[in-house]
């Protein structure tokens, strides 16, 4: 049975596309086969973090206007398995999207994958809203930071009251914490939101922590998911979540301050 | 951090992550109050007290609604403080 995953977070800038594009590359790894949808319409990025913008033709809203079949408007990726790109469209306004339309292609989708990933743009509005209609399970990225946290706990309510499970009565959306940019430094020195922090205040089961790395930047600079990194702790932190969310028991890393050597704080330089 | 850092003097961390988690937990709960209110709510707050201010001097927190949901019937509650 395909499941649904909406990746969300109330707030921009967060790490949603960043979390879905690695997310997304993780699961196909593993071999099953996977679509990621950038429902960020009007202003598309799924395709330049996943590194395919040259290839896009058509889009999601040209599927749901009948202007373009799935096969034509999916990108296959280069360079996993099992994965393929459902880009928004650029240019239309964001009522392209309609239930019926969007659970008409949802459908199809369904039968030909095992995992769709709904990157949902920011804020709770209609597109928001859109992404996370069909969830069965929902991951909120969350930087541990005031404003983030907070707009996260506004759209678990959305989750909660707007989601077609909650609409219908059936099994709640299952919902995952996702910590990116988190810095243990910063944490130690009472600076920084801990993970034991966020996840009090949302109390929502924790799938995974990315520590802020200069990796994450370098692979959007690059177009390639920052999982396929094998060497970045952020590449491995999302490794981690990925087996999560298959229901492995991974221990958390990353969450503890790494104590640099003596001739790294003498010479200075970042980690 | 260099070895200029290491022999300036540590000042005591600003615990501003507790100050964060203080406000948050303040700012959650307010905010999962409100969840299940209805849309119309907060407008007929602001109509009651309009009503109420034509007779008594009352200020916008001195009005509390409330509905409370059970099985299958909602209870509004309206609680209004008057000056004394």
């Amino acid at each position: 049975m395909a499941k649904i995953i909406v990746v969300t977070s109330g707030k921009g800038g967060v790490g949603k596309t960043t979390s879905s594009a690695a997310i997304g590359t993780g699961l196909a790894q593993r071999g099953h086969s996977t679509i990621i949808i950038d429902f960020d319409v009007g202003l598309r990025n799924l395709d330049l973090i996943m590194g395919c913008e040259r290839r896009v033709v058509y889009d999601f809203v040209n599927v749901i206007n009948e202007e373009a079949t799935l096969n034509q408007a999916m990108i296959k990726d280069k360079r996993t398995d099992n994965l393929y790109i459902l880009p928004a469209s650029q240019t239309r306004d964001k009522d392209a999207l309609t239930e019926e339309s969007v659970a008409k292609v949802l459908e199809e989708l369904k039968e030909r994958f095992e995992y769709i990933i709904c990157d949902s743009p920011a804020g709770i509005e209609k597109g928001a809203q859109m992404a996370l209609l069909f969830a069965d399970e929902a991951i909120v990225v969350t930087n541990p930071e005031v404003s983030s946290v907070r707009d996260s706990d506004r759209i678990l309510g959305i989750l909660q009251s707007k989601s077609l499970r909650a609409r219908e009565g059936q099994e709640p959306v299952k919902e995952h914490l996702l910590i990116t940019r988190y810095n243990p430094a910063r944490v130690n020195a009472g600076e920084m939101l801990s993970v034991a922090d966020v996840e009090d205040i949302l109390a929502i089961p924790l799938l995974g922590v990315i520590p802020e790395s200069q990796d994450v930047l370098k692979a959007s600079n690059q177009g390639e998911p920052v999982i396929l990194n094998s060497e970045a702790a952020a590449g491995q932190a999302y490794s981690d979540a990925v087996e999560r969310l298959l229901g492995k028991a991974v221990e958390h890393r990353f969450v503890d301050e790494e104590r640099p050597g003596f001739f790294k704080r003498l010479l200075g330089g970042r980690a | 951090m260099s070895i200029f850092n290491y022999f300036r003097t540590k000042r005591a961390p600003a615990a501003s992550a507790t100050t964060a988690k203080e406000r948050l937990q303040v700012i959650v709960a307010h905010q999962r109050g409100q969840r299940n209110q209805p849309d119309y709510l907060p407008r007929m707050q602001q109509e009651i007290l309009e009503v109420i201010r034509k007779y008594v001097p009352v200020d916008q927190e001195d009005v509390q609604v409330q509905v409370d949901d059970s099985d299958n019937c909602s209870v509004l509650e309206l609680n209004v403080t008057l000056p004394g």
